[in-house]
């Protein structure tokens, strides 16, 4: 018999009186019988964080936010982490500070409270107002999703290629791999003809390169490739700045452009790139 | 006035970002006071609704804008060949708190979310829909992050106020914004309560002043 499928015992606490199997009734993990009895998947739902499983668990529970059945919620909230770790995913910290939150809250409400001095609030309400805060600003981004958005739903005469597509910005390809290969092949002939006294070689990693770069068109907005080169000795920089440039390009921070077909290639900064970056 | 018409309705066609009332009123100078303008733009507004053209007037980010209306967007799209602007659930919710709470920093962000949104920040920098306005006065001067213009016209708002009120969206998703009257059985916490909130009295009050703008009306 299939005894691998079984429902699992529930956990101690748990106040849910159905079994393990009719937790997640619908858009719940659904269990799809293959041709072998023993195999079977599981589909749990994805949830963004803690908040947004318990929000699920509150629904399907149809329970009132400021009335949570804490001993229930808690159980099921735990059977999820549980079924998480038996599907070997790996369960984010953020779920476990919220299972001892809730753990937490479940054993103040199980203790007489102090005295009568003491603030006499209901510990849930510790649960109930960062809910109610992400319950507000998730139908907030439902709000924004069924708005009429430019560039989706509505369009605006011409073209508005700062929110288009990235296939439409002037790209590397405009210009041709090749004449930029070409370029760069022109580069690294003329280094043997440079004059090379280098003793220590030094490492420079792409991603510095790319910093200095950067650093280099924020005081000129354009640039000729060649100039890039400049202060490369060895084949190895040179071949670093020519993937730190290719790099710069692919994130959208300059336009790589050619007026004429042997003309010079120039490098030019996209504005709105550089502000963005800068804040 | 229907010369006036004539020259925003121009204006508004050639124009490639929306154009406020204001901006119109420096191009005509002297020849249109602003209440002229602004009343041209509501006239076009409706006259252009009541055509049924493929595009409306509509008002974004504090200004006028032709756009199409969105049961052609499928065509627009396919002429465009581009993929139409998408934004995670994830992306949504921080755009939506940043919209709200501005300007806010990125730990408040994760804490409304419960969880890790420092890439869900850069997304949306990149697409231009935040920005950072400034740094919390706060131990490590954290950045602080508002919507950016881009923001209003991606979302054809007129401005921040035209977003629907946090706790009208609560009780739409069917969540009272405020804890409800304790039971009578625990004559303490009933105290508390109606002591720490308004209560019912304020809610009877904007009852009275709907029902006064009704009768006025």
């Amino acid at each position: 018999m299939d005894s691998s499928v079984k429902p699992k015992p529930h956990p101690a606490g748990s106040g849910g009186p159905g079994p393990t199997s009719a937790l997640f009734p619908a858009g719940g993990p659904v269990i799809l019988s293959g041709v072998e009895e023993t195999a079977y998947q599981v589909k749990l739902p994805i949830f963004e964080g803690p908040l947004d499983l318990l929000l699920h668990l509150l629904r399907r529970n149809e329970v009132d936010i400021y009335d949570i059945p804490i001993a229930t919620i808690t159980g099921q909230y735990l059977e999820y982490l549980e079924l998480m770790k038996q599907l070997n995913i790996e369960v984010a910290g953020e779920f476990l500070v919220m299972a001892a939150t809730l753990l937490h809250i479940k054993s103040r409400l199980l203790l007489p409270s102090a005295g009568p001095d003491e603030e006499a609030e209901d510990p849930r309400l510790e649960l109930a107002r960062p809910l109610l805060e992400y319950i507000q600003f998730r139908e907030a981004a439902a709000r924004l999703d069924q708005r009429p958005w430019l560039e989706r739903d509505v369009f605006m005469r011409g073209r508005n290629d700062e929110i288009a597509q990235p296939e439409n910005e002037p790209a590397l390809f405009n210009l041709g791999l090749f004449e930029l290969l070409e370029a760069f092949k022109g580069i690294l002939e003329s280094l043997s003809q440079r004059q090379s006294l280098a003793v220590r070689v030094d490492r420079v990693s792409v991603r510095v390169r790319m910093g200095e770069l950067m650093d280099l068109f924020r005081q000129q907005s354009e640039l000729v490739f060649e100039e890039l080169f400049e202060g490369d000795r060895t084949r190895t920089q040179v071949v670093v700045t020519f993937l730190a440039l290719l790099e710069i390009v692919r994130l959208g921070f300059l336009h790589i452009h050619q007026e004429t077909v042997f003309g010079p290639i120039r490098l030019s900064v996209r504005r709105e790139a550089f502000r963005l970056e800068e804040g | 006035m229907n010369e006036i018409k004539q020259i925003v309705e121009a204006l508004l066609f050639a124009a490639d970002t929306p154009l406020s009332v204001e901006r119109i009123k420096d191009v005509l100078e002297d020849e249109a006071d602003i209440r002229a303008i602004r009343a041209a733009c509501m006239a076009l507004r409706l006259e252009y609704d009541q055509l049924g053209r493929a595009f409306e007037l509509r008002e974004v980010a504090g200004g006028f804008q032709f756009r199409t209306r969105p049961e052609l967007a499928d065509y627009v799209i396919r002429l465009k060949k581009t993929n139409p602007l998408r934004l995670s659930r994830a992306a949504l919710e921080c755009l939506a708190i940043i919209a709200y709470k501005q300007p806010v920093f990125r730990a408040e962000i994760e804490r409304i979310r419960g969880v890790d949104s420092g890439g869900v920040l850069k997304a949306l920098l990149e697409r231009g829909l935040i920005r950072i306005v400034g740094r919390e006065n706060l131990p490590g001067r954290p950045l602080t992050y508002g919507t950016t213009k881009r923001f209003l016209e991606v979302f054809e708002l007129k401005n921040l106020e035209a977003l629907p009120g946090l706790e009208e969206l609560a009780l739409e998703a069917g969540f009272s914004p405020s804890p409800p009257e304790p039971p009578e059985v625990f004559p303490l916490f009933g105290q508390a309560k109606e002591a720490a909130r308004p209560g019912p009295e304020a809610e009877e009050e904007v009852l009275d002043e709907g029902a006064a703008a009704e009768d006025s009306g």
